[in-house]
């Protein structure tokens, strides 16, 4: 199911196809994303839920398609071309991506140090800020490996708005996560999204959270997107929506271990739990 | 990065070591000294250096005094020898220049005699006075030659 | 399926190419960001101690002992024609011409390359390089091309070190085990080390080594796989393709100097 481009798009595709060897994973993908609007996108895994958040930020480039960010094509873009585009885009990586080698606060002063003229001591005063605003202020001169999973998170997610960024792209920010940390992180990307007017993209198959946070839910299903707001799009029953649900409590229960015995008992595993 | 005294000053007591090393492969090892236009110059023209090379020793009295710099042929067809010797030393126009050999088959060096004028060498005079090389073939040739040894 | 070797061999050699030209392409993208401002210099330092200060112990040890084993071998050699004053040459001329910086390379390539290599492949597998690109920061110029040149600046550095300590190595082993003359040791190696043959020489071969190794290891590094996998392969990779190119050229570069 594709839908029309709407102006308020900020982030569109358009038919996007991509290949991995002889794997398709895109099969020309149409969706867009609306600004200032949080979007989870759900998928299984290997469904290319972190493709396409690379694809936005450039990362990855289709086959064929456009991907449209801020109404300029990216898909022709040089390296030096996308530095321009990345400016307006911040985002948080599944495994935080922080530099090991740098402390945290390091690690948060780097875009200001790297793209602003700000003194020392304004970096350092813009920094503190952030780190408190994630809730991070003792952890400044820590290194990366002296972080749990939430911190290092929350420690990436205040590198990723430094720069005060526009769009927010965030990748599985609840994988691994223990319930607290998932309440904790949710509310922190909700609040961004509110007060900065952040235009925010979430991948995740962390269903609860991820119906709680979205106005538009985008559904990665056999390479293509199937798009809406939440609660018209789970009231829908388009089969696959449904299969995916189905197939994605499954996961949801294996991945938090709710109930493990009905797995021991199974003669085979299902593929999905093959690692992709 | 943050800045971090003591390693930064590791690094750079490292660096220091590696140049010391090096310079120290070059000028004591490698005989590379400063031989700009302060260098003591001397020509000595020979007939024969035999395996003389530049940076072969010149020596006065067995005592190394300075190097032979470069060996080209001249206008006719002799070997100019550029000597690179000590300043401060005074050798008089008298001078001799011979080209010896340590031990029977060791290397070439120049042997520098100094005469009993009053007048001085200035830096790039030539040596008058010069004894060419002796090598073994030369010698047992003649010595073939002299006996008439030598077939038909 | 007769010409499956053939079609291997063609395939291989198509790789092997393709590699070469990418490597090509890296070292000019590397240039270009070290010639172009911002010059990361407190991120050099920080990567001349890896690969410099933390390899020193290493060279030295390796340095001293390679002396002393020159020392035993010459004179075994050469007390029967009685020219064991010679032997300061031949440790001499040995360590600064081909030793000090064949065998610096391989010690650097094994400890400080594969580490670097290590090191920005994990970077690749954590999306740290990815993280750099998405804050607008170009990998190469923040990671890569500080690595290269540290690589680059401290090999030279670590040879001529090498090169000390084997001579003292030797003339330890020489003077004090062997009872050769110290003076006529070290007369007969300085009378034999030449300043534009050797030591120009073998300082020429260090730089060209600490620059392959520096490129192999950052672009091995580079282009792994984001995985655990991809690290290791990436250290290997570096090891065994340095030291291997180190040796060919090496070869080459003996012959282009005229052994």
């Amino acid at each position: 199911m594709s839908e029309p481009r709407e102006p308020e798009f900020r982030i569109a595709f358009d038919g996007v196809s991509l290949k991995r060897g002889d794997r398709v994973i895109f099969d020309g993908l149409s969706c867009g994303f609306p600004r200032g609007r949080v979007s989870v996108v759900l998928g299984g895994s290997g469904a290319g839920k972190s493709t396409l958040i690379r694809m936005i930020g450039g990362l990855q480039r289709p086959d064929s398609g456009v991907v449209r960010v801020a109404d300029e094509d990216i898909t022709r873009y040089s390296e030096r071309e996308l530095f321009k585009v990345r400016d307006r885009i911040g985002m948080l990586f599944q495994g935080g991506a922080l530099l090991d080698s740098m402390t945290v606060a390091e690690n948060v002063a780097l875009p200001l140090r790297e793209h602003t003229r700000l003194s020392e001591k304004d970096i350092e005063a813009e920094v503190d800020r952030r780190l408190v605003a994630v809730g991070l202020s003792d952890a400044g001169q820590l290194y990366p490996r002296e972080l749990s999973g939430g911190m290092s998170r929350r420690a990436a997610l205040a590198r990723a708005i430094v720069m005060d960024p526009e769009i927010l792209l965030v990748d599985e920010p609840f994988s691994g996560l223990d319930p607290i940390n998932v309440r904790r992180i949710e509310a922190l990307l909700v609040d961004l999204n509110r007060h900065l007017d952040l235009t925010l993209i979430v991948t995740s198959h962390h269903m609860a959270s991820s119906i709680r946070m979205a106005d538009r839910l985008v559904f990665m299903v056999d390479g293509i997107a199937i798009a809406g707001p939440p609660d018209e799009l789970l009231k829908n029953s388009d089969e696959r929506i449904v299969e995916f649900l189905v197939a994605e409590s499954d996961s949801f229960a294996e991945h938090h271990e709710l109930d493990v015995t009905p797995l021991m008992d199974r003669r085979t595993l299902p593929d999905r739990r093959k690692k992709s | 990065m943050k800045r971090s005294p003591l390693r930064d000053l590791i690094v750079g007591i490292f660096v220091l070591c590696g140049l010391a090393a090096i310079a120290y492969l070059s000028i004591q090892l490698g005989g590379l000294y400063y031989s700009g236009p302060a260098g003591f110059k001397l020509i000595a023209t020979f007939d024969e250096v035999g395996d003389l090379k530049p940076r072969s020793a010149v020596v006065i009295a067995g005592v190394r005094v300075g190097q032979v710099v470069s060996i080209e042929l001249d206008d006719l067809l002799r070997a100019r020898c550029v000597l690179d010797v000590d300043p401060s030393l005074e050798l008089d126009v008298e001078t001799s220049a011979a080209i010896k050999t340590a031990g029977l088959l060791g290397e070439k060096f120049i042997a520098l005699e100094p005469g009993g004028s009053d007048e001085m060498l200035e830096s790039g005079d030539e040596i008058d006075r010069t004894v060419s090389a002796l090598s073994i073939e030369s010698l047992v040739g003649k010595f073939v030659n002299d006996s008439g040894l030598e077939g038909d | 399926m007769k010409f499956t070797l053939i079609e291997n061999l063609g395939y291989r050699s198509l790789v092997v190419v393709e590699h070469l030209g990418r490597i090509a392409q890296f070292a000019l993208r590397i240039t270009a960001c070290l010639l172009v401002p911002p010059y990361r210099f407190r991120r050099l330092v920080g990567d001349v101690y890896d690969a410099g200060v933390l390899s020193l112990p290493v060279v030295c040890l390796s340095g001293a002992v390679v002396g002393g084993t020159l020392s035993l071998l010459g004179y075994t050699t050469l007390v029967r024609f009685g020219a064991e004053e010679a032997l300061g040459a031949l440790v001499g001329l040995a360590v600064i011409r081909e030793l000090g910086p064949v065998l610096t390379a391989l010690l650097v390539t094994g400890r400080a390359g594969s580490a670097f290599a290590a090191e920005i492949a994990t970077m690749v597998t954590t999306e740290q390089l990815d993280g750099l690109r998405m804050m607008s920061v170009d990998p190469v110029d923040f990671v890569v091309s500080p690595k290269a040149l540290a690589l680059l600046i401290a090999m030279p550095l670590l040879a001529g070190l090498f090169a000390v300590f084997a001579l003292m190595g030797g003339y330890g082993i020489a003077v004090g085990l062997l009872g050769v003359d110290g003076g006529s040791f070290m007369a007969s190696m300085e009378g034999s080390v030449k300043f534009w043959n050797d030591v120009i020489g073998s300082f020429s071969k260090a730089i060209t080594f600490g620059a392959l190794t520096g490129l192999i290891a950052t672009y091995r590094g580079y282009i792994s796989e984001p995985t655990a996998a991809g690290v290791s392969a990436a250290t290997t990779g570096t090891v065994v393709i340095g030291s291997v190119t180190i040796l060919v050229f090496d070869f080459f570069l003996n012959g282009f100097w005229g052994v």
